[in-house]
């Protein structure tokens, strides 16, 4: 169940909460992900979907934070990560078809792994907690199918 | 940059570190909780839940406006189909890859440059999404 134990995880994970807890303590905002690449969409397309108000507001902070992930990242890769810089090995079709669906699918349900995973179940909204059962079930079904066809990595 | 801004930028530096402290950042982690063979994603998602629970449910309560001003609105979004049957579509993403927003933009920090292909994948993937909202 836990072979690299469970410390690295909830210790991680803490983490995680204190970000976005002072980003929301600090400003009142939820410093949630898939939001990201509508807002950030805002600059190059002229659609109204992209053009709310509401993007149009967020996309500079949205930026800003995606920035921060990178830069939190790279600052656990230079001091504590012990085997330094790293690449995945699963295939780039699976990143990229993955990649597409993942990019559809949470902007349909507006929310992701930290919007609906983190801020929505930390605000007890039960359509949150349906996404995430749904989304997890699926991803498990899915990702052991993949295995079972015999692809990888 | 405002203050606004600097807080944001710290906080995801907290956030982008902690992913990669809880191994979230390497695609083959997360696809090894979802083949059930390492369950410690739960608890990076339920840590940080429950310190934003706290946050939301207790300090903000305390402290009624936050500090820079503005105002608090929990994370409620009205019930739709669309929520239930993207997150259908996210997970089979998410299985197929192994790869979430937040985790495939850390994991540029990390050096994983393949997942630039993911990441410009999820922007294509949200386009279509716009395109189809008329």
């Amino acid at each position: 169940m836990f072979p690299l134990g469970i410390e690295p995880y909830l210790i991680g994970g803490v983490i995680v909460g204190i970000g976005v807890s002072l980003v929301y303590l600090m400003t009142g905002l939820h410093a949630t992900q898939s939001s990201f690449f509508t807002t950030t969409l805002s600059w190059f397309s002229k659609r109204k979907h992209f053009q709310k108000e509401s993007n149009i507001q967020e996309r500079n902070w949205r930026l800003v934070l995606a920035i921060g992930l990178i830069i939190g990242a790279l600052m656990h890769t230079l001091t504590l990560s012990l085997g330094g810089f790293w690449t995945t090995s699963v295939q780039l079709w699976r990143l990229a078809l993955g990649g597409l669906l993942v990019g559809f699918g949470t902007r349909l349900s507006s929310g992701c792994t930290s919007g609906h995973g983190i801020s929505g179940l930390a605000s007890l909204s039960k359509i949150s907690l349906c996404a995430v059962i749904v989304f997890m079930g699926v991803a498990v079904v899915t990702a052991n199918i993949v295995q079972m066809l015999g692809v990888t990595p | 940059m405002n203050r606004q801004n600097v807080v944001v930028l710290v906080g995801g530096i907290l956030f982008g570190f902690g992913l990669a402290y809880s191994g979230m950042t390497r695609q083959e982690i997360v696809l090894s909780f979802l083949q059930l063979k390492d369950l410690g994603l739960l608890f990076v998602m339920g840590g940080a839940a429950a310190i934003t629970f706290f946050a939301i449910n207790v300090a903000a309560k305390y402290i009624k406006t936050p500090i820079l001003g503005g105002k608090f609105k929990p994370r409620r979004l009205p019930f739709s189909r669309n929520v239930i049957v993207g997150a259908v579509i996210f997970g089979v993403g998410w299985g197929l890859s192994g790869q979430c927003p937040g985790s495939a933009v850390a994991s540029l920090g990390t050096g994983n440059l393949p997942v630039l292909v993911g990441i410009a994948a999820m922007f294509i993937g949200a386009y279509i999404r716009g395109l189809l909202d008329s």
